[in-house]
């Protein structure tokens, strides 16, 4: 028996929680730090033309694909992509679209959870009166368990299980939840962002000090909107623009497909597709860029920015500078802005939790509290190694291959999917089909030739990531016939731990060493757990296949 | 603020602003289709409770 399957409230509410699935902690601390190390101003103009060419080509194929397994009554990418292409085994690549999601949602939500304890952290004035370097060691101690900073025994576990309990429970109540989140806090989101924004705009030189003289919040703007154009012609600048939109979007994995197949067949998903987009793009781009790096430079002065600019600025430097602004309004500041990290969170992690309650309600029949309950259940069991084992690099090393890897991997295969072997004729139909918009005919080209090409270079820059990231240096090198030289964070070293290895060569104390050792270990049972969860999906998917055949529902 | 830096900054958050208000003005402006349609909250109350 199939439980009934579900459908959204409004057109609104499907791009809200679109969007609400785009946008994340990456839009306000990812990109404008994105834009610092890759040429300021000029970083927008291949960041644009990698949405155009990159971004919106994925939308529409993610969208049309989705809306065209719904159509078959498929509502994750194992059987939305059996649906679309003839073949037992490309089913499997859609194993991606769960895997993803899963192993994301288990340390995205340690992140998510960080934002509710700073958010009770700042209403309790815990920051009040501290310096920077112990907002900073804050932070630390914080993700450290053994050390509690409210006197709640493994805080960080507890706010890490409170999290993941309240995201279970919205998704408990199907798309209805998720729309009605994504409904409040998406507005939410961008008027505590707005907020933000024009304090961080009308700061000026009011927050200098003795210590820092110089600090303006004019610099900031000046050193992340100043073009510099030499650095176009550096592919280094390129790679990172691509791989901005990449994930801002929130395209390769799966959760797109999973909307997109609750929308009916003579429904548009154009419009709504760009609309989300946009609407994403808006929150990156006007948002994301006024509040960190202006406020930090208003108050540490450009120099700081340019040494500590990272993604550690939102939990280990904002509280600190929300203390400039006085006592209550630091409470304000400090609940807006952990709020908005919240909501950010939030929107997109819930957005990973429907791609398996689909695979499980489509397949299995289950409803919506045990397929809730149940991605719950597996979240907790893969994230508390990153909580427990933080420090040993584990959640990093989701981080990379579940939120990184597994995202080029997926896009790249479902593009070259959707474009050639579902063919761009039927493609195109599907994108037009019901649209209410106009979709420019050259799109037809670009989703053919350009996006698989783009993100072949992606993986294959990944896969081969050269050392110090110097492209141009190692391009001309390669054509000088003095080889290619990897560097410790591409693909293929990483596999082998090379990095670490070269540190356990050089490092002279046993302690040191030994802790390296450890690390290699935290490291491959964290891929254990990884592989472990692939396989089981695949199992899974193929226990389903056999189910369909049995009852004669298979495509092959 | 030096000029180009405002320039390009205003340019930029001027044009995506501009896009993002126009597309979401479209999807706020263009009529729903015919029913049974993706969405329930203009479904009649009939449907709703024959769902």
């Amino acid at each position: 028996m199939t439980a009934k399957v579900e459908s959204w409230g409004s057109r609104v509410g499907l791009i809200l929680a679109m969007a609400g699935n785009a946008v994340g902690l990456g839009n306000f601390l990812r990109f404008p730090v994105q834009a610092v190390q890759n040429g300021g101003g000029a970083f927008i103009i291949p960041y644009l033309i990698c949405f155009l060419l990159m971004g919106i080509p994925l939308l529409f194929i993610e969208w049309s694909s989705g809306r065209f397994g719904g159509k078959f009554g498929n509502h994750s990418t194992p059987y939305i992509l059996d649906s679309m292409v003839k073949g037992r085994l490309l089913k499997y690549i859609g194993v991606f679209g769960i895997f993803t999601n899963i192993a994301v949602v288990a340390y995205y939500c340690y992140i998510e959870s960080w934002t509710m304890s700073y958010m009770f952290h700042s209403v309790l004035g815990t920051f009040t009166g501290m310096t920077q370097a112990e907002v900073s060691a804050f932070f630390n101690s914080y993700v450290d368990i053994g050390h509690s900073t409210t006197g709640i025994p493994y805080e960080a576990v507890v706010f890490y299980v409170i999290c993941l309990l309240i995201n279970t429970f919205i998704l408990s109540k199907g798309l209805s939840g998720v729309e009605k989140v994504a409904k409040i806090g998406m507005p939410l989101l961008i008027l505590f962002g707005a907020v933000l924004a024009i304090k961080a705009l009308t700061l000026g030189t009011s927050g200098a000090s003795e210590q820092f003289p110089d600090a303006n919040a004019w610099d900031g703007l000046n050193f992340l909107w100043t073009p510099q154009y030499e650095s176009l012609w550096d592919l280094k600048v390129w790679m990172a623009a691509a791989g901005q939109i990449f994930f801002t979007l929130s395209v390769g994995m799966g959760t797109i497909h999973c909307y997109a197949a609750y929308v009916k067949p003579k429904d548009d998903i154009a419009l709504n597709s760009v609309s989300a987009g946009f609407m994403n793009e808006f929150v990156e781009v006007v948002l994301g860029s006024l509040i960190v790096i202006p406020i930090a430079a208003g108050y540490l002065g450009l120099d700081w920015v340019k040494e500590n600019a990272g993604f550690g600025m939102a939990f280990q430097t904002m509280p600190y500078l929300f203390q400039q602004w006085g006592e209550v309004l630091a409470v304000i500041a400090g609940v807006m802005w952990f709020g908005l990290l919240f909501f950010a969170g939030i929107t997109s992690s819930l957005a990973m939790g429907t791609p398996w309650m689909g695979f499980m309600r489509d397949e299995f029949g289950w409803g919506r509290n045990k397929g809730a309950w149940s991605f719950g259940a597996m979240a907790l069991i893969l994230g508390l190694p990153t909580v427990l084992f933080y420090q040993q690099g584990v959640f990093d090393e989701y981080d990379y291959w579940a939120g990184t890897v597994s995202l080029v991997v997926f896009a790249m295969l479902e593009t070259i999917l959707f474009s050639w072997i579902f063919g761009m004729n039927k493609g195109w139909r599907e994108i037009t089909s019901g649209a209410d918009i106009k979709v420019p005919n050259i799109y037809k080209y670009i989703i053919k030739y350009v996006t698989p090409i783009m993100l072949i270079i992606i993986f294959l820059g990944s896969l081969f990531k050269p050392l110090n990231n110097d492209w141009t240096g190692n391009v001309s090198s390669l054509l000088a016939g003095n080889g290619w030289n990897l560097d410790n964070g591409s693909i293929i070293k990483t596999i082998t731990h090379a990095g670490i290895y070269e540190q356990i060569a050089t490092a002279t104390d046993a302690t040191q060493i030994a802790a390296l050792e450890d690390k290699i270990f935290y490291l491959n049972m964290a891929r254990f757990l990884l592989v472990g969860l692939f396989l089981f999906i695949s199992l899974l998917v193929f226990i389903a296949y056999k189910k369909r055949v049995k009852e004669g529902r298979a495509t092959l | 603020m030096n000029s180009t830096a405002l320039i390009t900054m205003l340019l930029t958050q001027g044009i995506v602003t501009g896009f993002t208000v126009y597309f979401f003005y479209l999807v706020l402006s263009t009529p729903p289709k015919q029913e049974p349609d993706s969405y329930e909250d203009n479904d009649d109350e009939l449907i709703r409770k024959n769902d």
